[in-house]
């Protein structure tokens, strides 16, 4: 399975990472070997095998619903590049 | 080609007929007191990043830990949609990038939904019944709020509503008028209060649609459709779906072809426009969030809250209906809020239903809509109203003085027995009181004894002239008894 140029280019727009043409060489080549690897498990018939989701036979945990959390704005935007009042100022993104 | 394509839901167009076609996505908030996945509180408003926590705020290293009551109230709506349960769910995360999406992914159901396919009843005011299929019925995340509107050249983010359930209700595209749709979402909205699972506070944005439109020849195949994103009014959308249909067979009409997009609709000017900055934003790249290991259910789990589901809509105009011998317009009218439907059956408890639903329908919602005012606000609560029916029922006072009555209430409150008792309006039932009044009306105008005799409809005149000579507290009953044997009108 190989990876083309173009597509290295949307998947790394998609994640918001600007690579450069170099850098998209060598994704490529990356790219395409670890879905070659990870291919080999086509390999297998699992039509019949329950996908595993856990290695022990657990089941979700649940929280009741109660108000245990939250009221602690000043600590929410402290990492904020910019704040104003508690909201997180974000360049302008009106449609 | 169905039953729902009639004649009176097409659109005509430069060169015939057009159906269009129309499928729902209904967001509607759960009601529950924390979010889905954190112990923050979902309450509207609040101050800015109050209602938040580490983990909706999405610092690394926090963990979701679902909320067992938003699960409850998800199998809660399914089972009130009459749709299959689904014991075993996954949750997975919808990628993309946005400022009130601090994840950089929302945790939803793609694959496997908690709840799987059911229907809704949709009956419309022209007497036309639609049954719209459920898609399906999956739990997610609500995404924070930008404002746009406080600085220049910033935009404001506000995480209140991060993380807060959402149910996303699919219907499939059954629907084909834009008075199918709103009836839809208005049935929805009203099934959805009487379970207790969403506010339905369209205001406040705890019920939200993306409408799905296309248009197509009677007959033919679906067209390609648009999406118009998260109208937040009936009307709207509405408005939203007569204008998208009109501008979609223009373009047909005109030689051209729909392109899929997401579209917005202005308020303002009652038009949707292209989204196109989200262009690209389409691929999604869902996958199983590795942070939640699939939602199991128990048989025993469903089958307790399906025990506790209260009377349905429905079930109720059906029960109106048959028992209370109501018309099915009346029976709609009172089923149709749930604050409506519990003011009427405490009055109905126990006196005549009938009688209790012209005086809910006609006296007090007639008054309530005059008056701009919701049944919340009514001045006359259900055991007066009740105590005015009694008073009736009982002979104390007529029909005609139980509306002054209720007048009086409205405006001053007070027990209705008592301001009839204090103010002397009780009914005049003594017979030689009543006999009195209609001697000497009849004494007072013999020409009309004579006419009376030839053309019996003038005793109506007579009971007029009786009732006014003591003020209208005569019992008619006797009132009339009295006059046709006077009359000589047996």
């Amino acid at each position: 399975m190989s990876v083309d140029r173009a597509t290295v280019f949307r998947i790394a727009r998609l994640a918001r990472i600007a690579i450069t043409d170099a850098e998209a060489e060598r994704l490529e080549s990356e790219l395409s070997g670890i879905l070659d690897w990870v291919a080999q498990l086509d390999e297998l018939d699992t039509a019949n095998v329950e996908p595993m989701t856990r290695v022990e036979a657990m089941t979700m945990k649940m929280r009741k619903d109660e108000v245990t959390d939250g009221f602690c704005a000043a600590d929410i935007v402290k990492n904020a590049p910019q704040e104003d009042d508690h909201y997180f100022v974000v360049p302008k993104i009106v449609e | 080609m169905d039953a729902k394509t009639e004649k009176s839901n097409l659109i005509a167009g430069e060169t015939g007929d057009w159906e269009v076609v129309i499928g729902m996505e209904v967001h509607a908030q759960v009601t529950s007191n924390a979010k889905l996945f954190s112990g923050a509180r979902t309450e509207f408003g609040g101050e800015p990043n109050a209602h938040v926590s580490l983990v909706d705020a999405a610092m690394p290293g926090m963990l979701p830990v679902i909320n067992e009551a938003c699960v409850a109230q998800a199998v809660r709506t399914g089972l009130g949609l009459k749709a299959e349960i689904n014991l075993s769910s996954v949750f997975d995360r919808k990628n993309y990038f946005y400022p009130d999406l601090p994840q950089g992914y929302q945790i939803s159901q793609y694959k496997n939904p908690i709840v799987g396919e059911g229907e809704v009843i949709v009956d419309l005011l022209s007497g036309e019944r639609v049954v719209v299929g459920i898609e399906r019925l999956h739990l997610e995340q609500d995404a924070g709020k930008s404002l746009h509107d406080q600085h220049p050249q910033n935009s404001y983010v506000d995480l209140n509503r991060s993380g807060v359930a959402l149910m996303e209700i699919v219907s499939k595209p059954d629907l084909r008028s834009s008075e199918q749709a709103k009836a839809y979402v208005s049935k929805l909205r009203t099934i959805l209060r009487y379970l207790g699972t969403c506010d339905g506070n369209m205001e406040e944005g705890s019920l939200r649609a993306d409408v799905n439109v296309s248009v197509r020849r009677p007959g033919d195949g679906f067209g390609t459709r648009c999406e118009i994103k998260n109208v937040n009014s009936i009307r709207f959308i509405g408005q939203a779906i007569e204008y998208e249909a009109r501008r979609q067979i223009e373009i047909i009409e005109d030689g051209g072809t729909i392109d899929q997009e997401t579209r917005l609709f202005d308020a303002k000017t009652g038009e949707t426009r292209s989204m196109r900055s989200k262009e690209e934003a389409h691929d999604y790249r869902y996958f199983p969030d590795p942070d939640l290991l699939p939602l199991e259910l128990t048989q025993d789990f469903v089958d307790e809250i399906a025990g506790s589901l209260p009377e349905l809509p429905d079930e109720k105009r059906a029960r109106f209906i048959a028992d209370y011998g109501l018309t099915p317009y009346d029976a709609d009218v009172l089923v149709s809020e749930r604050e409506s439907v519990d003011y009427f059956e405490d009055v109905a408890k126990g006196r005549d239903a009938k009688q209790a639903a012209n005086w809910v329908i006609n006296e007090l919602f007639g008054r309530l809509n005059k008056e701009g005012l919701a049944i919340d606000d009514s001045p006359i609560s259900s055991a007066q109203l009740g105590g005015i029916v009694d008073l009736i029922k009982a002979g104390t006072i007529s029909g005609k003085i139980a509306k002054d009555v209720f007048d009086i209430v409205w405006t001053e409150g007070g027990d209705p027995a008592e301001i009839v008792e204090k103010r002397g309006m009780k009914q005049v039932t003594d017979t030689r009181a009543i006999e009195k009044a209609v001697d000497e009306v009849m004494a007072a105008n013999p020409d009309k004894v004579a006419q009376a005799k030839e053309k019996p409809a003038v005793a109506g005149w007579f009971v007029g002239q009786v009732m006014k000579a003591t003020g209208g507290k005569a019992s008619p009953q006797a009132v009339n008894a009295l006059l046709k044997s006077k009359l000589g009108l047996e």
